[in-house]
């Protein structure tokens, strides 16, 4: 119990402290919702160590967590749809064991963009803001790509008795 | 990378590939700058005319819109990302400018689209 609660509030907190790295890294590209999503790194971790209810818990903490601290409510509105999209993907894809852990990144990369931009159109109420959409697919695939490799080399690190 | 991966990623970027080209090949001329403020419009300028519009919206926020050469630009707003104002100049039909802070959304419509509009009124 004690260990499993250690390892929790430590994914929390690396989740965290990578949601403030990212809010400090300038994209140089220009359109509203592209980021590297380093905190996914820790979601698609947190799949493979604790599985899905833990990894869900730690993502909704997180996003609440780095939400109230460095933006506000209407972000974490955006935050929460793609979060919640992509998870949801990424554990049906590792539940059916389609992708490996690079493709598993992909699908949360590309889909934490979908969701943003499907709640953008919601909250703006208008649709020409899928005119990114194509460049959010390719930027998610980028940036999941990234972030399945570095997840990828994490994992094959990990001790093996961290895993519950 | 597994085979499947790669199939994935085919698809998505073909699906990235498709979207791209329908806004490429749908673009016209833009005539005029529609804007939008939280779904409502807020005014329509003629790419035309050069001038500056001072976009109010919720909290005593702004957004600093630039109509010069034909082009809209957002060159001043009281968003803390400022991604709309680092967006390029836009002037095709269906390219916008977006501050989701503001929730305010400028969009290019091309003629053809007003003339009809003109018909139906």
């Amino acid at each position: 119990m004690a260990k499993k609660m250690s390892i929790y509030g430590m994914l929390v907190a690396t989740a965290f402290l990578f949601s403030y790295l990212e809010s400090l890294i300038p994209i140089p590209i220009p359109i509203p919702g592209i980021k590297l999503g380093l905190a996914n790194l820790v979601t698609l971790l947190s799949l493979y160590i604790l599985g899905e209810k833990g990894a869900f818990i730690i993502m909704i903490a997180r996003i609440l967590l780095s939400g109230f601290t460095f933006s506000g409510m209407a972000t974490i509105l955006y935050s929460l749809a793609g979060g919640i999209l992509s998870f949801f993907l990424m554990a049906l894809s590792k539940r059916k064991n389609w992708f490996s852990i690079i493709g598993i990144s992909i699908i949360g990369g590309v889909f934490h963009n979908v969701g943003q931009i499907c709640m953008a159109a919601v909250v703006l109420k208008n649709t020409a803001i899928f005119y990114y959409f194509g460049f959010l697919l390719i930027a998610g695939c980028v940036t999941g790509c990234l972030i399945g490799i570095v997840g990828k080399t994490i994992y094959k690190r990990l001790p093996k008795n961290l895993t519950i | 990378m597994r085979k499947n991966d790669k199939i994935m990623l085919g698809i998505i970027l073909g699906i990235a590939l498709i979207f791209g080209m329908y806004f490429y090949f749908s673009k016209k001329e833009g005539s005029y700058a529609v804007v939008k403020v939280d779904g409502q419009i807020y005014g329509q300028y003629s790419l035309k005319e050069e001038r500056t519009i001072e976009i109010p919206s919720k909290d005593d926020n702004y957004n600093r819109l630039v109509i010069t050469g034909g082009y809209a630009d957002i060159e001043e707003a009281s968003c803390p990302d400022k991604l709309c104002v680092h967006q390029k100049k836009i002037q095709k039909s269906g390219e916008t400018l977006v501050c989701l802070p503001n929730k305010v959304i400028v969009e290019i419509k091309s003629e053809e689209k007003s003339s009809l509009d003109g018909i139906a009124n």
